[in-house]
């Protein structure tokens, strides 16, 4: 059992000691496959990649500050069905945090996990990330640096998600272990923390040893998440302001073209089929006529305005602020950030927070007799 | 001008609200005729994209309309509509839907009285606030 663990990294080569941590993991047959980002020999993002053979853990690059889609699909995918396999799922606290909803939406199990969570100092978009991956082939480390330094990350114009800005959650909690990367300095190596039962138990069947936490780290989380949350308080009451009628939030999404691609990326978009697929939105041609009259004109696509509320409704109170939805938006719509102004309010009013425990009920998978009672009242 | 006579519609209960409204009528109890009458079976088979789609078409009010907490036909249904309606609630208020122009009440089936005086405030109020912002937007 240990509790914290250094792994020193040789010659400054931290991602080759963390490959070889996640070698360790399957020789020593703690797990059985790790699904970890990992890029194939050409040249692109690194994706999500379910590896079972250890030779196949030298293309791992969880480091890279970039989540191309999010993981925790992916991980229901793998875990949906009792398949017994010990599996150990890498993914920032973005991923881990939808796939403990996904968890108590049975659409996910824990049972055979071992969950790494690796602090997140945020991501770029993929296109970004692309671009300076490309100029400078040791990216990702100077990216550290520069972030330990508190310096303006390499690559001159290249932004963070601006949903990684607003992120208070850089620190992965209820996982097995933690890949710890705040406040250390990655060219001498980082530290891995057991959290759980079997967190603790994996990192002693590796042998490593039981080291201190350096006292700086408290401070520096604390200096990240002060930066994060003085953000986040602009940037949602920026959208607030913009869309506090129906015609602010028209002129938000006068652009959104129905593709739905908010839905797809988004990891608690819960539903096997979107409603709105289905042949309850495949109007008769007459209708759109019959609407068309009643208004005047018709928007076509039609429906979207519809269409988000109806997300609001259906995801807003799980919405972990991952930002994928604003990444994928063909029309630069801000879709995460008008969606985190509306769930920071859902799930203030149920006092719920997504994947903050595993033991607490969805919102709207639980009523209770004495609740809400003025609802049903007048005044 | 004429006066502003709101559109109301109201997704009533089988078991409850609907047979309060037969009963208020069956007593030649009088309410303004502003509200459009939905039945259905349950006000926890009230689809909150019911809700929203009547609001996006302009509709001034919504009324959703159940049995009294622990009469419900279906034991708990209602229960469940008040938890959507708080979220509901929560989501239009956002984007400057007034607080009243969506109704959650709980009228019996021998309450045809409530039912009538339901209708009535509710108009007045929403007369009080004036035609929903969807009819001055184009809205899709």
């Amino acid at each position: 059992m240990v509790d914290y663990a250094r792994i020193e990294a040789e010659e400054g080569q931290v991602l080759e000691a963390v490959r070889d941590f996640f070698v360790s993991l399957l020789d020593k047959g703690v797990v059985e496959a790790i699904m970890v980002p990992t890029r194939l020999p050409y040249k692109g993002l690194p994706m999500q990649t379910l590896v079972v053979d250890p030779a196949r853990i030298r293309w791992a690059d969880p480091l890279a500050p970039v989540v191309p889609t999010n993981g925790a699909r992916f991980a229901s995918q793998l875990t949906r069905d009792e398949t017994g396999k010990r599996l150990a799922l890498v993914m920032r606290p973005c991923e881990i945090r939808p796939f403990m909803e996904l968890v108590k939406l049975k659409q996910a199990r824990v049972d055979n996990t071992l969950l790494i969570g690796l602090e997140c100092l945020g991501r770029y978009e993929n296109s970004d990330f692309l671009a300076l991956d490309q100029k400078d082939p040791s990216f990702s480390v100077n990216f550290y640096r520069a972030m330990k330094e508190g310096r303006n990350p390499p690559g001159d114009g290249f932004e963070l998600a601006e949903a990684c800005k607003a992120c208070e959650h850089p620190v992965p909690e209820g996982v097995d272990i933690r890949i710890c990367l705040i406040g250390e300095d990655l060219e001498r190596g980082l530290a891995l923390e057991g959290l759980t039962e079997r967190g603790k138990e994996a990192l002693g069947t590796l042998g490593l040893s039981e080291a201190h936490k350096p006292p700086e780290r408290e401070g520096a989380i604390g200096a990240l998440l002060e930066q994060r949350i003085s953000f986040r308080d602009k940037w949602l009451e920026e959208i607030s302001r913009r869309t506090s009628d129906l015609g602010g939030l028209m002129e938000v999404l006068a652009n959104c073209i129905n593709c739905y691609n908010c839905r797809v990326a988004c990891p608690v978009c819960y539903c096997r089929e979107c409603v709105f697929v289905t042949d309850t939105f495949q109007h008769d041609s007459e209708q759109f006529f019959r609407w068309a009259r009643k208004k005047g004109s018709l928007r076509m696509p039609t429906d979207t305005v519809f269409y988000h509320l109806t997300r609001m409704q259906h995801m807003s109170t799980l919405c972990v602020g991952c930002g994928q939805c604003s990444s994928v938006c063909p029309s630069e719509i801000p879709v995460s950030q008008l969606f985190r102004s509306i769930a920071m309010r859902t799930q203030a009013l149920f006092s719920y927070e997504p994947g903050r425990d595993l033991a607490e009920p969805q919102p709207l998978a639980v009523f209770y007799d004495n609740e809400f009672q003025e609802i049903a009242s007048s005044k | 001008m004429a006066e502003f006579e709101p559109v109301i519609v109201a997704f009533v209960c089988n078991w409850c609200t609907f047979t309060a409204a037969d009963l208020a009528g069956t007593s030649r109890l009088l309410h303004p005729p502003n509200v459009r009458l939905i039945r259905v079976m349950c006000s926890g088979m009230v689809d909150p994209k019911y809700v929203l789609k009547a609001f996006l078409e302009g509709a001034d009010g919504v009324l959703i309309g159940g049995c009294w907490p622990g009469d419900c036909h279906y034991i708990n249904g209602n229960l469940k509509a008040r938890r959507r309606v708080a979220l509901l609630k929560e989501i239009l208020r956002r984007f400057g839907f007034e607080e009243d122009r969506l109704w959650l009440r709980w009228i019996a089936a021998s309450e045809g009285n409530v039912f009538a005086e339901t209708i009535k405030e509710m108009v007045e109020k929403i007369k009080a606030l004036g035609p929903s912002q969807v009819r001055q937007k184009l809205v899709a």
